[in-house]
């Protein structure tokens, strides 16, 4: 990472922390859990390091246990990006009442 | 880690979906869409990064197809699966992998300079935020992976091992607090050692073991009720993970989305404190504990089912008012026929009156009361049901106990200036509860000794199942 990277980075960071700050003001309650759920899924965003690393790590081929590390990042990764945001779908078409469950 | 352009395109679209997705999760009529987006947002970042390493040609596509395919399906399969009732576990347990997936990435980039000797070590200001960056993840991502296992046994209640029931422990004294405070220097020592000693294995472990004791007693000395406040700052942690590995690989979009998550989750916290009438300080290192102790110096004689069936019997308007109780005895089906029967036998106009902290989650009770098929139009906010209470000829209060204290009304105690339900303001009252012990707040109803209160103790299920059957036999 070179100092003009870093510096750019840090940029993002700090400016991604103040519009997230501002991004949510008033939630009703009942959409505390789904919100909650959705952005969580969202921090699965770490699937793509995940990726990267795979990718990077097998390459060398005397990194095996490294590339195995990067590959269950993977698996955890899309654990949570997948079933966050199916859940969270569950949840908002049960509590908005449309889509109501038929049978199941 | 160098991409072309287009790559920063790609993530600069995923970025802006993850930040409209938010935004639009935030209100009622949005919130499916701002769903999508999100998921749109991811599937837009995980393309465009798979695109690129199939350009650059050495992609290994066994370990990654592979691996997304097993991580995917498992995800459908638990989000699919899953009970109403157990839905904030799973959050708590998504949660946990995220930041795990997180702290494995920062693992793995260490880890290949420790297994192949012969890799070139990044060296000056490279390797300094190679090292801080994977610390730090590794810290914040091991604690959020235990800290929501922990929340995710708490706020199942226990864990049953071989038919034995074992109640999650909650404990903390308060010297634990400043355990924390050292555990936590000792990380951050340990990954300025990590500067000087890149290849320390022993370093390595050492923070990775350190951290997830670190998310074990945070989380323990705090009680089953402010849990959703705990997993929603779990959840504002494994976004600070994701931006933390984002500096490992010098990835914007990991730096974006990670930021994001780990800010608006903070503010989503403190929102969520907020609706409880708590601070986040309060809920962290206040230890938990002398409240339930609290001795009981009243007495209530108890009323039965048939009592209550013939009090039923004759009320023109009916309100249910669900609590905590109600997830725990899982009795919504129950709840649902009762105003079922209700409706059916005496035309009663029944509703349900919704606090917005009733239950293990913000939203809790809506949930549990869909999956019952209960109409989205008899569950009011409490805002607009309120004013209804004086007209009720019967309130029945289930599992609920802080929502409905009139004490909360008064200038002192714990429970001053927390919004109510107005159950108290009805002609009769009928509480479904095990005992007349005191609610999280510690603090004493005076609603269950008025005279119009009957109170059934018992099992919430037991309890409604013998007052659906005293209604059908009058």
């Amino acid at each position: 990472m070179t100092p003009e990277l870093l510096i750019g980075s840090i940029t993002l960071f700090v400016l991604s922390i103040f519009l997230g700050f501002e991004l949510i003001t008033k939630v009703p309650a009942m959409l505390h859990t789904p919100l909650m759920s959705g952005a969580n899924a969202i921090s699965g965003i770490s699937v793509v390091g995940a990726l990267i690393g795979a990718n990077v790590a097998y390459e060398g081929g005397e990194t095996l246990v490294s590339g195995l590390l990067a590959f269950l990042a993977i698996v955890l990764a899309m654990i949570n990006v997948i079933g966050g945001f199916a859940v969270t779908n569950r949840m908002l078409n049960m509590i908005a009442g449309k889509n109501k469950r038929k049978g199941d | 880690m160098i991409s072309s352009s287009w790559v920063s395109i790609g993530y600069l679209i995923s970025a802006s979906l993850f930040i409209l997705g938010l935004k639009k999760l935030g209100h009622p009529r949005t919130a499916p869409v701002g769903n999508q987006l999100g998921a749109m947002g991811m599937l837009v970042a995980v393309l465009t990064t798979v695109t690129d390493m199939y350009l650059k040609g050495g992609a290994h596509w066994e370990l990654i197809i592979s691996g997304i395919i097993v991580g995917s399906v498992i995800g459908y399969i638990m989000a699919i699966k899953v009970e109403m009732t157990g839905m904030p576990e799973l959050v708590a347990l998504f949660n946990g992998f995220g930041g795990a997936a997180s702290a494995l990435v920062a693992l793995s980039e260490s880890w290949k300079y420790i297994e192949d000797g012969n890799l070139i070590l990044p060296s000056g200001l490279e390797l300094e935020v190679l090292m801080i960056a994977a610390g730090l993840s590794a810290l914040v991502g091991w604690m959020t992976l235990t800290g929501s296992i922990l929340a995710m046994f708490k706020l199942k209640g226990g864990v049953e091992i071989r038919g034995k029931w074992f109640r999650t422990p909650t404990w903390g004294p308060s010297w634990l607090n400043y355990v924390k405070i050292i555990l936590t220097l000792a990380v951050l020592v340990l990954i300025y050692l990590s500067i000087s000693n890149p290849r320390d294995q022993e370093i390595l472990f050492s923070i990775i073991i350190i951290s997830s004791i670190l998310g074990i007693i945070i989380v323990l000395p705090i009680g089953g009720a402010d849990m959703p406040v705990v997993v929603s700052l779990l959840n504002s942690f494994s976004g600070i993970a994701a931006a933390f590995t984002g500096f490992i690989i010098g990835n914007s979009v990991l730096i974006v989305a990670g930021s994001l998550v780990g800010a608006s989750g903070l503010i989503l916290t403190f929102i969520m404190c907020k609706a409880m009438n708590r601070t986040l300080p309060d809920v962290l290192f206040k230890s938990f504990g002398g409240s339930e102790k609290e001795t009981l110096t009243r007495t209530k004689v108890g009323s039965d089912a048939e009592e209550v069936a013939m009090m039923a019997d004759g009320a023109q308007k009916v309100i249910i008012v669900p609590g905590y109780g109600m997830a725990v005895s899982q009795c919504q089906h129950q709840v649902k026929e009762f105003a079922d029967i209700l409706q059916e036998k005496f035309q009663t106009e029944v509703k349900y009156a919704i606090h917005p902290v009733a239950g293990r989650m913000p939203g809790h009770m809506n949930v549990l009361l869909a999956e019952a098929n209960v109409p989205y139009d008899q569950l009011i906010e409490m805002d607009d049901i309120n004013p209804e209470f004086p007209e009720c000829d019967m309130a029945v209060v289930i599992g609920a106990n802080d929502t409905c204290n009139p004490a909360a009304r008064s200038n002192e105690g714990p429970l001053a200036g927390m919004p109510i339900i107005d159950a108290d303001k009805a002609r009769t009252v009928v509480i479904i509860k095990r005992s007349l012990s005191v609610g999280y707040a510690g603090v004493d109803n005076d609603l269950f000794y008025e005279d119009k209160t009957m109170m059934l103790f018992g099992d919430g299920k037991k309890m409604m199942n013998e007052l659906n059957t005293a209604i059908k036999e009058l």
